[in-house]
């Protein structure tokens, strides 16, 4: 069987869509006010192409976007708010519930604001094992953008593969955490449990998996005239501007700037990791989707390299003021019951201050503020959610394109309207 | 971020051509921190990211505190990074309780076009107003919402829902 003639096919398709001048309707009066009326038409909130609860009131002429105007704020909870009210270790797992696609980035923003307020250092082994999980977290996230931006562009099939490896993801999380998603596994001061036996085996094996993986979704898609001829060229908005805007993570990555916390600024175990940043040239819609495959294949590196360095060692730090003492020391040392009581009571005090800590997510940088009294519960928590920071720009990705195109970059955008709005 | 003596020296340079604008400075837990008179907010950020040798030109979180029952009460603050020597520094800015007059802060949009959601953020969860702002509505809770939710006083739980169908139209 010979090999089809790829070339040939992807010079095929836009002599088809280009229609010659119409002559049909050209009797029709007042054609020509028809085009121009401008339309405003309302998509959303519940709409499958804009993942999740996001409303856009779009101004069309034809087909073409004029003005665009995103209307958020239909699923915000007030959890900020709600995590004034509750202890410091109770607010973990409130502010994994904002962005419900990367809950361990959440918790690693907020265990690691607090870890600073207090001043506690996280033993070498926690840092690993976090820096593990983030990064299986953003293999996980961005898996989720790949199926569902590739089901808005026509590409059924990628849903399913994408969720089938997935859930291999959520397989492991089950297995070292007790939970699928919302894990609550980061404590302050290290994580919760170690990773149980087995598990090193099975993630080792994920690892080596996963870049061939993602080199067979390349192959489904990088080939795909319709993904390509709707992804290259389109939703393009300037390095400077982005930079403007303040957009940050994969989007500006594409854009050609290279700029990652875990590259920028020290934490966690990413200094000791040997790993490359991918960027992009144009910044187009294509670049987006390139750039935050190419990150799926090195966060999979990190994750074996998190497992072959992984140093032995405790979990969780040794502040019994801070920290949880292990379950087995109940029974026989008086001490650890009373700082048990006493932390799942009260909880621990924090000393007044205000710490602002970010990482980088899978959608940039994620922030979170804390500011501390003196009491026992935070008197502020506020997230730098990237994807509310990140919406900014898509007005001037979407204005002057088509509609297709705006379902095209707002998948590209990937918002999690639940970190959106919190 | 810089140390605490390369903060010392930022302030210096500020105060040499801004006197008076920087109230104070503040170095706690490695985090740098600007106090800034609130007249005069837009006067010091320009300066940091246009002064040449400083460019803290990106401004990566604009968010806002309660200090209750502390006065001034309320505190905008301002996450910048210089991107070149991958420093941080926060400016921030107090805010005194005006009673039922809303507190004002000049506001940075025009200098930092990405604070555009995250002052009307702001606005929507404090009520302070953010002067010259192209468009200060609620972002977040609805149209018609009363009260400033984040707001330390504000109390939590046992929030009636009510309906009042007066929400803005998009025609």
């Amino acid at each position: 069987m010979t090999e089809p003639n790829r070339e040939a096919e992807m010079g095929m398709s836009t002599d088809l869509l280009e229609t010659p001048p119409d002559s049909t309707f050209a009797e029709y009066d007042g054609q020509d006010d028809l085009d121009r009326e401008i339309m405003t038409i309302n998509i959303g909130p519940h709409h499958p192409a804009t993942h999740g609860v996001l409303r856009l009131v779009v101004d069309l002429e034809g087909e073409m976007v004029r003005e665009l105007r995103p209307v958020i704020g239909y699923v915000h909870t007030g959890i900020e708010k709600s995590c004034e009210d509750k202890s410091y270790w109770k607010v973990i797992p409130f502010v994994e519930r904002m962005d419900y696609v990367s809950y361990f980035f959440q918790m690693e923003a907020y265990c690691g604001a607090v870890e600073r307020l207090i001043d506690l250092e996280i033993p070498p082994r926690a840092k690993y094992l976090r820096t593990l999980f983030l990064e299986l977290n953003r293999i996980h996230s961005h898996l989720v953008w790949l199926g569902t931006t590739a089901l808005d562009l026509g590409a059924i099939s990628m849903l399913w593969y994408c969720f089938r490896e997935r859930d291999k993801i959520l397989d492991l999380f089950e297995m070292a955490t007790g939970q699928r998603m919302h894990t609550r596994y980061f404590q302050v001061g290290g994580v919760i449990e170690d990773i149980p036996l087995g598990f090193e085996a099975k993630c080792r094996a994920f690892a080596e998996e996963m870049p061939i993986r993602v080199g067979q979704y390349e192959d489904l898609l990088d080939r795909n005239e319709v993904f390509l001829s709707r992804t290259k060229g389109t939703g393009i908005v300037s390095r400077e501007r982005l930079l403007e805007l303040g957009v940050t993570g994969p989007l500006l990555r594409a854009a050609g700037d290279p700029w990652d916390l875990r590259k920028a600024f020290d934490y966690l175990a990413y200094p000791e990791l040997d790993f490359k940043i991918p960027v992009g040239t144009v910044g187009d819609n294509y670049d987006r989707y390139r750039v935050r495959v190419a990150e799926m294949v090195e966060s999979a590196r990190i994750v074996a390299q998190c497992l072959d360095a992984l140093p032995e060692g405790p979990y969780i730090a040794d502040d019994r003021k801070y920290v949880l003492p292990p379950r087995s020391e109940l029974s026989t040392s008086m001490e650890s019951l009373i700082h048990h009581f006493k932390l799942v009571t009260e909880g621990y005090r924090v000393p007044p201050g205000e710490v602002y800590y970010s990482i980088e997510g899978p959608r940039g940088e994620l922030g979170c503020f804390v500011l501390a009294d003196g009491s026992a519960k935070p008197a502020r928590v506020h997230f730098r959610d990237p994807s509310f920071v990140n919406l900014q720009s898509f007005r001037e990705m979407a204005v002057g394109g088509y509609v297709a195109d705006m379902i095209a970059s707002l998948g590209m955008l990937d918002p999690i309207l639940g970190g959106v709005d919190r | 971020m810089p140390d605490a003596p390369g903060l010392e020296l930022i302030r210096g340079e500020i105060d040499r051509d801004c006197p008076g604008a920087v109230l104070a400075t503040s170095f706690d837990r490695a985090q740098a921190a600007l106090i800034v008179d609130p007249e005069r907010i837009i006067e010091v950020l320009t300066w940091l990211k246009d002064q040449p040798g400083h460019r803290y030109d990106f401004l990566s979180s604009l968010h806002a505190a309660d200090y209750l029952p502390a006065e001034p009460r309320f505190g905008v603050h301002y996450e910048l990074i210089n991107r070149d020597r991958v420093e941080r520094v926060r400016v921030k800015a107090m805010l005194a309780d005006r009673g039922e007059e809303q507190p004002e802060i000049d506001s940075c949009v025009e200098l930092f076009p990405t604070a555009d959601a995250q002052e009307r953020e702001v606005f929507d969860f404090f009520g302070i107003v953010f002067r010259g702002h192209p468009n200060l509505t609620r972002i977040l809770m609805p149209d018609d919402y009363v009260g400033w939710p984040q707001r330390r006083d504000f109390p939590i739980g046992g929030e009636p829902v009510t309906f009042t169908y007066s929400e803005q139209r998009y025609d």
